[in-house]
């Protein structure tokens, strides 16, 4: 599946092998980068794809291996090496700086001074130059980049690449921060750059992206390059599903028994609202219902759902579980009442990174394992290692710190602490995000399982096919008004996403 | 669902695996190995002690000496290691404890004494410090402020109110029953030791094997997710806060004992001592690791080395640079272990 190319390769990494104390995260990687393309570097997490782009980067010393820039060998030492190389690397936690304002950012570590002075009028329209070539002109330069949006942010950063003159430009997971719009805002930018010559190494987990812009695609499994340089147009999902995992399938969801209607309704929101956010959010699931919300960032979904869970106060508007009304802005009337929530930003709004897993999954009911305000250790792990083993979490052990465990192992950890509660409500904020592909359909799963035993469940995700596939009804949102309600399986994609158009164009 | 399982090998997901498994193997946790270093370094200081001073240094008598000095700071010092582990601050504490100091032993309060008990002095004490704690509790939980500047502005104002009420005069204690309590020695050990003791123990307790500690800890590691954990966080870093001020107001208890007296500049700068104490004793500064183990051996530390440099008849002034050089050398050694065990 080697394709030749004519055009001589800008950047090239052979054999690169990188070691760590006692565990090997490359072992033997090759990538090809030409002038002008987007090279798509796919791989489960774990597969090396973070080490690999670090080592481009700088930020780490490659045990064996060579680096070659247009046919030449360099050694890149550190991460001001790379740049002047002419490889910049955009991380998925944009490493811009809030309190500067977008020209300070740009020329951060390369200030234009004359004498110590910095040269503001220069700066100012250089940096209008680049906002305008990237397809932003209506971003002016002394905004404090604070003010913008992840999308304005992840400019922001491209910009500063191009200030740097950058040949290779990589990107990991730009669109992870991005709704709809934004990402074709920056499939528009990266094609304008490499119409330019620059090359992308772009990474994501979503196919249907690397389908859209890319031109070749590298696969890493364990350390190892297991596809060169395939192209895109020619290569069926199939075949890089089976190159990443050995499996067939790209998101296999579980069977949907069906929702028996005389089932009793769990969670009756009415008339919710949060001024400037939502409002007037209506809905009901059903014992053993999973009930999706599908639209944009920032349409007010994720609030929804932190509203139901008392983290934020509605403005008006009634959460009643089983008939009961819930105290509003309240956590711990929700808690108590058995609704749980996995947030959307795991590791900043779900774990605590350095403890070991079983305190992780027993954060919600220590209290209650505890007799008198003592602690029970031996109970704690005893519960968490039983949800441990039954959500199959790796590597087993409760003991180690949940840092160590990868995004999938993390999800199901936040699961295991609402099973180890005991959940009637699970809400579900983006479940599969940073989560590998393989875990996926092991979420998912897991997810049917648990509205099987009885829970109604909430899910948001930003992946349209994600709320389709799983839930049993959905509802799409769009600037805070729910605009559809009905079964999954009586709308597709294609009409979610026009909904979610039309209805932030009124 | 065996089946679905991701096949990436464990060993190139987590290259950090390698290093604990060697350090379980000697059976070690970190938190033993932090303590264990400080304890080699309280022995090199009294090595140094015995050898520069001899049988003056290396007697029990000297011991007593050192360990009543580590006491009032020790006490605090627990209640500390709480804010600390939270992820905040307390710098009041040093004034708070002037505060109840000389409410306690106010003429107004040793005349009730005298009719009620030493009792009346106690719990005046405590319920001073304990007030001023959870006022600093509710300006930094419920009110949002920075707990460098609550309690900055509490420090400022407890000194203030401190010397309204003595008037700027020391007030001696010559209340017989709280002086019969506390002063002198139970078993050969001075009674104020044994209130470290007590205070030392239980927060230990308290940290480690209570839902309190938990929450603390919790609390400390990630605010947020505590909170969505269904953690009230706010509620805790009440009693958090509410807790070091009573561990102030006990220590006032003690200060009192020991010197006889009750003045405005007691705990002058006192929260220094402290908070380094906690530092060096392998508490994080950002919260969610506390360790009351590593900060009795910090507190012992520095009691050690004033003592040291007492019995070497050298400058105090010296004895402050070598102090600011060990809390910078600790910190350092803490970041390099830290980096360590998470590279």
């Amino acid at each position: 599946m080697v394709t030749e190319d004519p055009a001589a390769p800008l950047l090239q990494m052979q054999g690169i092998v990188k070691h760590f104390p006692g565990a090997k995260a490359l072992d033997g990687v090759d990538l090809d980068v030409l002038p002008g393309e987007v090279h798509c570097l796919l791989g489960q997490n774990g597969a090396g794809k973070s080490t690999l782009i670090k080592v481009l980067a700088g930020a780490h010393q490659p045990t064996a291996g060579t680096i070659l820039m247009d046919g030449q060998e360099i050694q890149i030492s550190h991460p001001v090496a790379a740049l002047e190389h002419g490889v910049a690397t955009m991380y998925q936690e944009l490493d811009v700086v809030d309190g500067l304002t977008v020209a300070e950012n740009i020329y951060l570590g390369h200030e234009l001074a004359s004498a110590g002075f910095t040269q503001r009028r220069t700066v100012a329209s250089r940096t209008r130059e680049l906002m305008a070539r990237l397809g932003h002109p209506e971003i002016p330069p002394h905004r404090e980049v604070g003010e913008l949006s992840a999308a304005g942010k992840q400019i922001v950063s491209m910009a500063r690449a191009l200030s740097r003159d950058a040949r290779v430009i990589v990107m990991d997971e730009p669109s992870a921060v991005l709704d709809s719009g934004e990402v074709d805002n920056l499939f528009r930018v990266v094609d304008e750059l490499t119409s330019q010559g620059v090359a992308i190494v772009y990474i994501s987990h979503r196919l249907e992206e690397i389908r859209r812009i890319g031109d070749r695609i590298t696969v890493l499994k364990d350390g190892v390059t297991v596809g060169r340089n395939l192209d895109v147009a020619d290569t069926p999902t199939d075949e890089l599903i089976k190159l990443m995992t050995g499996k067939n399938v790209e998101y296999a969801f579980p069977e949907r028994p069906g929702v028996p209607q005389d089932a009793p309704v769990r969670l009756e929101v009415t008339d919710l609202s949060l001024s400037g956010v939502f409002s007037d959010v209506s809905l009901s699931i059903r014992a053993g219902e999973i009930v999706g919300l599908a639209g944009l960032v920032g349409s007010g979904r994720s609030e929804i759902l932190e509203t139901i869970y008392g983290a934020r106060r509605a403005t008006h508007g009634r959460v009643q579980l089983d008939g009961k009304s819930l105290r509003r802005g309240s956590v711990g009337a929700a808690v108590a009442a058995d609704i749980g929530l996995a947030p959307e930003e795991r590791k900043s709004q779900g774990l605590l990174l350095d403890e070991p897993v079983y305190r992780n999954v027993t954060l919600s009911s220590f209290a209650r394992i505890a007799r008198g305000g003592w602690l029970d250790e031996r109970a704690e792990k005893a519960a968490a290692t039983e949800q441990a083993e039954a959500l199959d979490l790796r590597p087993a052990g409760v003991d180690r710190a949940i840092r160590t465990l990868s995004g999938g192992n993390q999800q199901k950890a936040m699961l295991a602490r609402w099973l180890v509660h005991g959940c009637e409500v699970l809400l579900l904020d983006e479940p599969t995000r940073g989560v590998d592909v393989g875990a996926r359909s092991e979420i998912y799963d897991l997810v049917r399982r648990l509205a099987d035993a009885g829970t109604a469940v909430l899910v948001v995700s930003s992946e349209i096919p994600e709320v389709l596939g799983l839930a049993d009804r959905v509802l799409v949102i769009s600037d805070g008004q729910v605009v559809h309600s009905g079964p999954a399986e009586s709308i597709d994609e294609h009409q979610v996403l026009d909904m979610v158009m039309e209805g932030s164009a009124a | 669902m065996s089946e679905q399982q991701t096949p990436s090998s464990p060993a190139a997901d987590n290259p950090t695996k390698h290093r604990e498994s060697s350090r379980s193997r000697l059976g070690l946790s970190g938190a033993t190995v932090r303590n264990l270093g400080l304890v080699a370094a309280l022995l090199l200081l009294c090595l140094v002690g015995f050898l520069t001073g001899g049988d003056r240094f290396a007697s029990v008598q000297n011991l007593m000496i050192v360990l009543s000095l580590a006491s009032v700071t020790g006490v605090i010092a627990i209640g500390m290691t709480f804010v600390i582990t939270t992820g905040g601050i307390d710098l009041s504490v040093g004034s708070v404890l002037g505060l109840t100091t000389v409410w306690a032993s106010t003429l107004a309060t040793q005349t009730m004494a005298d009719q009620y008990g030493w009792i009346v002095m106690v719990g005046c004490a405590l319920l001073v410090g304990l007030a001023a704690g959870l006022i600093n509790g509710v300006v930094i939980a419920y009110g949002n402020v920075v707990a460098f500047i609550a309690t900055l502005s509490m420090l400022v104002a407890a000194r203030g109110l401190a010397e309204l009420i003595a008037n700027r005069r020391t007030q001696i204690v010559n209340q017989s029953s709280f002086e019969s309590t506390f002063q002198g020695d139970l078993l050969g050990v001075p009674k104020i030791v044994w209130i470290f003791a007590i205070v030392a123990v239980a927060g230990w307790f308290l940290l480690n094997r209570t839902t309190f500690g938990r929450r603390t800890v919790a609390v400390g590691g990630n605010a947020e997710a505590a909170r969505l954990a269904g953690i009230n966080v706010k509620r805790h870093l009440l009693y958090v806060y509410g807790l070091a001020g009573l561990t102030a107001g006990v220590a006032g208890v003690m200060l009192l004992a020991r010197t006889g007296a009750g003045s405005s500049t007691n705990g002058l700068l006192l929260e220094l001592d402290v908070i380094a104490a906690v530092v060096v004793g392998g508490t994080l500064l950002v919260g969610g690791r506390g360790t009351i183990v590593g900060t009795v051996i910090g507190v012992l530390i520095f009691a050690t080395l004033t003592n040291v440099f007492i019995i070497n008849n050298i400058d105090s002034s010296v004895q402050q640079i070598a102090r600011g050089a060990i809390i910078v050398a600790a910190v350092l050694l803490q970041q390099r272990f830290a980096r360590r065990s998470t590279s």
